[in-house]
């Protein structure tokens, strides 16, 4: 065992420790000077806060910066794990300055605090290779969440949420944990590259076996994916806007991308294969199997929602079984259409919940119904929304129709003929077109109902527009010209070898 | 300058939802600019590119990491298309001008179509073609469900779920097309070229085809196409008989042909006396041309008439794609512009000349109404539209049907039988139609209806004279079209198609 070098751990881990700073000073900022002034101004001066911790350490991540590994993987920094970050640190912004105009708390510093908490422990968790440190950062993140869920104290669906959030969260950790308790035991080790150096070898151990399904259960419940989803359309439909939006796109980032980490680098080897005529047990069979009920149950149980709010978790669910086909293929072209399809969906899924944000101030739900007329009483509004929704569903030339594009011809890319992926993939595209008949009906009820009789504008406060705007022109962007990242991230992954 | 049309209309689009003006006149006049403007676009290229070989109109790198380029070209397919295109959009606008529920709103989404047509026939890149192909989809949805009638909620989304259906069996075979090639292009020219292995023609031939044909009306998967026409406002419906049905067709030639010919080729066995991909589809073409016309046949609905015929013309289309041979082939193409013009025509006459005035389309109901002597001009136009539909020398209808069956001739005699009993019932329901509709009930005496109908206004005649001119140019000067149809037949891109038994 070398040593630790103290100046290294410092100089790897500086953006994490600016961002503990920012979220300390806006903490103490609202406490000892804001305590009397209103929510709005105290929620503006702490997002602010935040919001420069975040900048400086984007800066810190930059191209440029000191890229490194500390003991084998206990800390990494490289290109990829920098874009990453960047990428949580900008929806952390995002979120931050989208909940400005909300009122569902006085504890606005406690608020910040634990979203820029959450934040630090996603970095630290897309930045190790060892399965302490990412299941400590996983912790710091969850815990975080789970409070942010329930948030709302006024609101018995948001304490209900937290909890429920909570108990399936705790019994999803403890699997992870066994999980990784049996891996160490096997291999001795914690870091993932020696684990994958232990297990490889047909036929797998048992041990293995049991390994490989709790931590798919302990990251499943983090993605969304079913069986492992339940806890996802009250937690959407309980916590607080801006918490909920965090949680649906943010948290989502990070699990996927240490998801494919742990799985691709730390049971390299076990990939088993889940064809009809070789089965072969491993990774692959069980997260084929989990993309699969993902798909079918998320698009299907979508379909018969009334609430907009659980209709986006169900997508979520949905959604999340596209993604995981990425990890089936497991190349860097098919990583880098994760990280694509991922980013851009969190982009939507942010707008989304920011209109709601504005939205259900006025109309005091967040029923599909509940838009009719939206188009006449908040035209930019819903215009964003159209754009949103039109990329959930996949419809060119927005960033989630390139998403798929891209996560579909990676796959298809490795195929080689497999009869299973190509199965998968017409599975995959069949679904997305069930998926945009409720997408279409969001859509009818904000375009095509006429709105009630007495309704009036649906006002909307600057800031929220500005932002809600932002998401949508990037959807826009990212959709027309694909290259403003797509090179970007595959270069990165070039460049970190992953 | 032809990319313009796809940039003017949906710059168009925007200029219209940002117009602050409230007037009706102002917006109406905008959108018949914009889509004057790119008819003069592709009038003039179609003057200018008498050769009908493909040329380049731009062609820049886009995704590079794909090697997907933004690259548009046209050949005499196309543009014969383009041309097509521009006159059902000037026409659309024309009998749309009574429209004045949310109107900006209405030809923004009506422009966002037209350009994103104009996309899909201008695109060499098949990533390029499938973006335009489905942002095709979305203006058509709120089209019907916000301005359509009868049952247009149902109507508009089984549209969209149909046409959804079908770009995703698209997007699969291009996507398997461009991972088999791995040539790291998108370019039609790139992957015509590549000789895919035939067991992977043989099934993804007949997926990208199905998928195309979908929105090509091609039975038993053309379900949407009568309801959707059916509850589309006149212009949609215009449209999507004029413009989008031809979107699918000339998919099917211009992609599935072109990539997987290999894919028609026998199987090397018969079932039930079918022995290809290319006799599966020729059956169910003629199904379909049989089916459409016996439908039409029965129907009540005026709409409906003409939403059924245009299955029944579209199966002429697939027959002819299906024929294989120079003149079947060309006869599709020109087919494509016959029905355009005439289903534009029809539609316009009965959703915008009788329907809005008459408020039903029940043809019992329409007959004591004593129409031919109230809207004269409504009557005259549909005499015409009919006779050009049924395939009167002269017109379109008959100088395309003409060439489809001497191809079906060449290639498929024993179908001729069934094709002839089709173009006999194509004459009977439009008879049927004209008769119930405008000239029947002479004997009793008029029934006044409840509130007098307005005259015939000046755009509609206007969009009429126009369509049954084009019409009439199609059908006495076919040779303009066949000129440049011919060299785009007989270009590099159909080579793998002409080995492959033509």
């Amino acid at each position: 065992m070398n040593a630790i070098h103290y100046g290294q751990l410092l100089q790897l881990a500086w953006p994490e420790i600016i961002l503990t700073i920012a979220a300390l000073i806006a903490l103490a900022a609202d406490l000892l000077f804001l305590r009397r002034s209103p929510s709005h101004v105290r929620f503006l001066v702490a997002a602010s806060i935040a919001s420069i911790g975040c900048i400086a350490a984007i800066f810190k991540l930059l191209p440029g910066s000191s890229e490194g590994a500390l003991l084998g993987g206990v800390l990494l920094s490289n290109p990829a794990t920098h874009l990453v970050q960047i990428a949580l640190l900008v929806i952390a912004i995002l979120t931050l300055f989208l909940s400005v105009d909300s009122a569902f708390t006085d504890h606005v510093g406690e608020f910040v605090l634990l979203i820029l908490l959450a934040t630090t422990g996603m970095m630290f968790l897309v930045a190790s290779q060892d399965l302490l440190v990412i299941f400590i950062s996983l912790e710091l993140l969850s815990l975080s969440v789970y409070i942010l869920a329930g948030f709302d104290k006024r609101s018995p669906r948001s304490s209900e949420a937290a909890l429920k959030y909570f108990l399936f969260g705790g019994m999803s950790a403890a699997f992870m944990l066994f999980g990784f308790s049996l891996l160490y035991g096997f291999s001795n080790s914690t870091n993932l590259v020696q684990i994958a150096n232990a297990i490889h070898g047909v036929p797998l151990n048992p041990l293995v076996i049991l390994a490989i399904v709790t931590t798919v259960i302990g990251f499943g419940f983090k993605i969304a994916a079913a069986p492992f989803h339940f806890w996802a359309p009250d937690v959407y439909q309980g916590a607080p806007t801006p918490s909920a939006a965090f949680i649906a796109s943010g948290s989502k980032v990070a699990s996927f991308f240490i998801f494919f980490q742990v799985l691709v680098i730390g049971f390299a080897g076990a990939e088993g294969s889940a064809t009809l005529h070789h089965f072969q047990s491993g990774w692959v069979p069980v997260i084929v199997a989990v993309a699969v009920v993902s798909m079918l149950l998320g698009n299907l149980v979508a379909i018969t929602q009334t609430s907009l709010r659980r209709l986006l978790a169900y997508s979520a669910v949905a959604h999340a079984g596209y993604m995981l086909l990425a990890f089936v293929a497991h190349s860097e072209q098919s990583l880098a259409a994760l990280l694509y399809y991922v980013a851009t969906y969190a982009l939507a899924t942010l707008g989304i919940f920011g209109i709601l944000a504005v939205t259900e101030k006025h109309l005091g739900n967040d029923k599909i119904s509940g838009l009719a007329g939206l188009s006449r009483r908040a035209p930019f509004l819903s215009a964003c929304l159209f754009i949103f929704v039109l990329s959930l569903a996949g419809i060119p030339p927005l960033s989630g129709f390139f998403a798929k594009f891209l996560l579909f011809s990676a796959v298809l890319a490795v195929s080689s003929g497999s009869k299973l992926l190509i199965g998968l993939i017409i599975f995959a595209i069949g679904m997305s077109a069930v998926s945009l008949y409720y997408y279409l009906r969001v859509l009818k009820s904000a375009f095509v109902a006429d709105p009630p009789v007495d309704a009036a504008k649906v006002p909307a406060p600057v800031l929220m527009q500005l932002v809600i705007g932002l998401l949508a022109a990037g959807v826009v962007a990212l959709g027309c010209a694909p290259d403003l990242i797509l090179n970007q991230i595959l270069n990165v992954i070039h460049a970190s070898g992953l | 300058m032809l990319a313009w049309t796809i940039y003017i209309s949906f710059l168009g689009a925007l200029v219209l939802l940002l117009l602050p003006s409230r007037s009706a006149a102002l917006v109406r006049v905008l959108a018949l600019t914009t889509t004057l403007v790119t008819f003069a676009i592709t009038l003039t290229a179609f003057l200018q590119h008498r050769s009908g070989e493909m040329f380049t109109v731009v062609d820049y790198p886009w995704i590079s990491s794909m090697g997907i380029h933004f690259s548009l070209k046209a050949d005499g397919i196309s543009l014969t298309l383009l041309l097509l295109t521009g006159v059902i959009g000037v026409c659309g606008v024309l009998f749309s001008w009574d429209v004045d529920h949310r109107i900006k709103e209405f030809f923004a989404f009506y422009l966002v179509l037209i350009g994103a047509v104009y996309g899909v026939f201008l695109s060499f890149d098949l990533f390029l073609l499938f973006v335009f192909y489905e942002i095709v989809v979305i203006p058509k949805y709120f089209l019907i469900a916000i301005w359509g009638s009868t049952r247009r909620e149902y109507a508009a989304m089984k549209l969209v779920l149909y046409s959804f259906i079908g770009s995703a069996m698209v997007l699969v075979g291009l996507i398997a097309a461009y991972v088999v090639a791995g040539s790291h292009s998108m370019s039609l020219g790139d992957l015509a070229g590549y000789p895919y292995p035939p067991h992977f023609q043989m099934w993804a031939f007949p997926l990208v085809f199905v998928g195309f044909g979908i929105l090509a009306g091609l039975w038993p998967f053309h379900t949407w196409a009568p309801t959707g026409h059916v509850a589309a406002p006149t212009a949609a419906s215009m449209l999507l008989a004029g413009v989008v049905m031809k979107l699918g067709a000339y998919g099917c030639l211009r992609v599935a042909m072109t990539l997987f010919p290999l894919g028609l080729a026998p199987w090397g066995f018969h079932v039930l006396g079918v022995g290809s991909w290319r006799d599966v589809f020729a059956v169910l073409a003629v199904i379909g041309i049989l089916y459409g016309a016996l439908v039409a046949l029965v129907q009540k609905d005026f709409k409906f008439v003409i939403g059924y015929s245009s299955i029944s013309h579209m199966g002429f289309i697939l027959l002819g794609l299906m024929t294989l041979n120079q003149i079947g082939l060309s006869g599709a193409v020109v087919q494509m512009v016959s029905h355009g013009i005439l289903a534009g025509l029809l539609f316009a006459v009965v959703g915008r000349m009788v329907y809005a005035r008459t408020h039903t389309r029940d043809l019992p109901a329409l007959g004591p109404m004593h129409l031919s002597k109230l809207l004269p001009f409504a009557a005259f136009t549909f005499v015409v539209a009919g006779m050009a539909s049924m395939g009167l020398p002269g017109f379109s209808g008959f100088a395309a049907e003409l060439m489809i069956l001497i191809g079906v001739w060449h290639s498929y005699p024993t179908l001729i039988l069934f094709v002839g009993i089709g173009l006999i019932a194509g004459v009977a329901y439009i008879w049927r139609a004209m008769q119930q509709a405008f000239f029947a009930g002479t004997s009793a005496p008029a029934l006044e209806p409840e509130h007098p109908l307005p005259p015939i206004t000046f755009p509609e005649k206007l969009g009429a004279g126009i369509l049954i001119c084009s019409s009439v140019i199609v059908g006495t000067f076919p040779q303009v079209f066949l000129s440049v149809i011919h060299p785009a037949l007989n270009s590099p891109l159909f080579q793998g198609l002409r080995k492959g038994g033509w």
